[in-house]
């Protein structure tokens, strides 16, 4: 039976991966991730999983390396922060391209300019186009449940691409927190061996990564667009099957209390926790609202949003990343692009929070909610605001 | 009897039939280059993995549907060859240690010319190379970015013309000394580090095969002739390859464990280099007192790898 455990949710994480039965990983120590890297190096040293770690000179050859070994057939994983992943951006897209089931975990962390450690998601939206699998977590369990899922779903025979685990740097990360590992019996029968598609090895040699102009560009595109759109499908079949071995259900976006609410706050990451408890403080006093949590942030779930958001009057979209020059945040642009084609849809608010660690509390929530619920004449629809911002 | 001059003869018996890199590449009429990836191959055998940067050997090989590769090949981008080649190593390693694979050795190559190997690619071969991988890795280097149109890298030489440092009113072309990309290789001390030219076609054989015999990690600095780029006759690629080894201005050598040798193959006394200079554009430009200048340097250099060969022949 799973024991109960209280641990530091980098190690947790590192220890989920340990379960998996990897290969090789690839990570260079970048703030807040680091003790992902330093405890499954500990787990390598000590002989408790045989795999190969490479202490790699930079987040761009982790990337390199691990697209190298994947492309042997070997189950792959890495971790970065910030800076890391936007020196790993170049890559990105080609991991997908090139189909290889590779996992991230990310401690989501301020991109600099100024240099700032702390958690917002300035680090993960940049690489939203890049064509990964990409999930939000918001405490430790889930942590470990995502991070192990995320093997099968990346290597799963009709997804084969790259999937990230967003954890909030600090925030999640360095949080000690009760955690359940799942038995080591039942992880070897929920991911069994990868079986890839094709491998760099003489006995059968083929070519990865090659060179292509017009004539097979847009196909190729068209391609990754429908495997990412696809994966959905077993995204969800993932989470049922664990679901069933595990008792912990997970779904694309997910409610705290949102039936019958008027007003729908939208999170993403650790901060939905907080969230939950304005959410209670307000029910409490008589009003109706409730909150949607986004877990799946590529593909996005349009049908799903919809389903949630459309009984709302109003819903307020949180960003923990600015869209310099544009529309705000850049999940309050997708939530705007997925109703855009609903004849009534709820007045969208956007409020840009939690910036380089600046603390969200139950209060500021709280406050947001009340100030979006007494605007009546909707004048702040469609606009954003840099919640609590000194002028 | 020479070898080189009666290469057909001897060919057939010396080098391996089995072409790893098929005709019907992209490559330009008499590139030096995928002449010594051809031999490169010969020489690595079948149990080869091969991971290349972006460039032009890259691009005349793999246009998507078709390949020119025999051999297993990955491609990612243009500075990480190395790391990718560190990554196919470590993932075979595994494998073949927990039972996924058939146990077999396959030797790891990296790729990359000159831009990818001592400009952009530097740092994941530096760390490629200093976390002691069982790799070897192999610069072709035509001198300049010549897949983006011959603009100057770090390896071009001095004084040669290219679309960024180009020969004008006030300007000789390039203006600084070529990187030293092998002894930085030494400083790394990987236990092998070669120079070698497909004009020499046996020594540059023999040199990968040695490479592939380290259990470790190994390099070779390739010196590849590019007739498109250095404004020459394309029936060049060869005699211009011998020239740049018998004038000293790319020396043959290597350094097993530290110990430099110089190869048999130059000579006791060199050529001078504006016999070299003569048949190439890119150095037309140049008159006496710069050709005198450079070729004060390329005689600096070579009497510095004399000594080194000479004063640890004399520590032993």
């Amino acid at each position: 039976m799973a024991k109960r455990v209280g641990m530091e949710v980098a190690l947790a994480v590192a220890e989920a991966v340990g379960q998996c039965n990897i290969d090789m990983a690839a990570v260079y120590p970048i703030t807040p991730q680091s003790h992902i890297g330093e405890h499954l190096s500990d787990l390598v040293a000590d002989g408790k999983i045989d795999a190969e770690f490479v202490t790699v000179e930079s987040e761009h050859s982790a990337i390199s390396a691990i697209i190298g070994a994947s492309g042997t057939g070997a189950r792959v994983y890495t971790a970065t922060s910030s800076q890391g992943l936007m020196l790993m951006h170049e890559i990105l897209p080609i991991a997908s391209a090139m189909r290889l089931p590779l996992v991230m975990g990310i401690a989501n962390r301020a991109v600099s300019g100024p240099l700032n450690i702390l958690n917002d998601h300035s680090d993960i939206m940049p690489q939203r186009d890049c064509g990964w699998i990409s999930l939000f977590v918001e405490n430790g369990q889930e942590a470990i449940d995502l991070s192990i899922q995320a093997f099968k779903i990346a290597e799963h025979k009709e997804v084969n691409l790259p999937v990230c685990v967003n954890i909030d740097g600090f925030q999640l990360t360095h949080m000690v927190e009760p955690v359940e590992f799942p038995d080591q019996e039942l992880v070897d029968k929920f991911l069994p061996a990868r079986v890839p598609f094709a491998t760099l090895h003489p006995s059968k040699p083929v070519t990865m990564g090659a060179f292509s102009m017009a004539d097979y560009f847009t196909e190729i595109m068209k391609a990754k667009d429908e495997a990412l759109k696809n994966s959905k499908k077993t995204i969800l079949a993932v989470w049922a099957e664990w679901a069933k071995m595990f008792g912990r259900t997970y779904k694309p976006v997910e409610t705290y209390k949102a039936e019958g609410a008027e007003i729908l706050l939208l999170t993403m990451g650790s901060m939905s926790e907080t969230a939950e408890l304005a959410i209670d403080e307000l029910r409490a006093k008589g009003l109706a609202v409730g909150l949607v949590k986004l877990r799946l942030w590529r593909p996005f779930p349009f049908a799903e949003i919809k389903e949630v958001l459309l009984s709302a009057k109003k819903v307020l979209v949180t960003d923990r990343a600015v869209s310099f020059g544009g529309p705000g945040g850049p999940v309050c642009s997708e939530i705007k692009a997925a109703l855009y084609n609903e004849k009534d849809r709820p007045t969208i608010y956007n409020c840009i929070i939690g910036l380089g660690g600046r603390d969200v509390t139950v209060a500021d929530f709280a406050s947001m909610i009340k100030k979006v619920a007494e605007e009546e004449a909707n004048k702040n629809a469609d606009t954003y605001e840099f919640w609590g911002v000194r002028e | 009897m020479n070898i080189v001059e009666n290469f057909d003869l001897f060919a057939p018996r010396l080098i391996n039939k089995k072409e790893l890199l098929s005709s019907g590449h992209r490559a330009c009429q008499g590139c030096g280059e995928v002449l010594a990836v051809r031999l490169m191959c010969k020489a690595l055998g079948e149990n080869t993995v091969i991971a290349s940067a972006t460039g032009c050997m890259e691009i005349i090989s793999s246009m998507y549907p078709t390949t020119a590769w025999e051999l297993p090949w990955i491609h990612v981008a243009f500075e990480n060859a190395a790391a990718v080649a560190s990554g196919v190593e470590a993932g075979l390693k595994a494998l073949r240690r927990k039972g996924k694979i058939a146990d077999r050795d396959i030797k790891v190559v990296g790729m990359a010319g000159d831009g990818g190997t001592m400009d952009i690619g530097m740092q994941a071969l530096s760390g490629a190379m200093e976390r002691g991988h069982n790799m070897l890795f192999v610069c072709f280097d035509n001198e300049a970015y010549m897949n983006t149109g011959i603009q100057r890298s770090s390896g071009t030489p001095m004084g040669a013309s290219t679309t960024t440092a180009p020969a004008g009113k006030v300007s000789m072309g390039q203006k600084t000394w070529k990187k030293n990309m092998a002894e930085i290789m030494v400083a790394h001390n990987v236990p092998y580090v070669a120079t070698a030219c497909p004009s020499y076609p046996l020594d540059f054989i023999r040199k990968v095969e040695k490479a592939k015999k380290v259990k470790g990690p190994s390099y070779i600095h390739c010196f590849s002739v590019c007739p498109t780029g250095w404004r020459c006759p394309s029936d060049q690629a060869v005699s211009l390859g011998r020239l740049a080894v018998e004038t000293g201005i790319f020396p043959l050598f290597e350094v097993e464990n530290g110990k430099y040798k110089l190869s048999s193959e130059m000579p006791k006394k060199l050529t001078p280099i504006k016999n070299y200079f003569k048949s190439q554009g890119r150095y037309r430009h140049l008159g006496e007192d710069e050709i005198n200048m450079i070729q004060g340097g390329v005689d600096r250099e070579y009497r510095k790898l004399l000594n080194k060969v000479q004063c640890l022949a004399a520590w032993d």
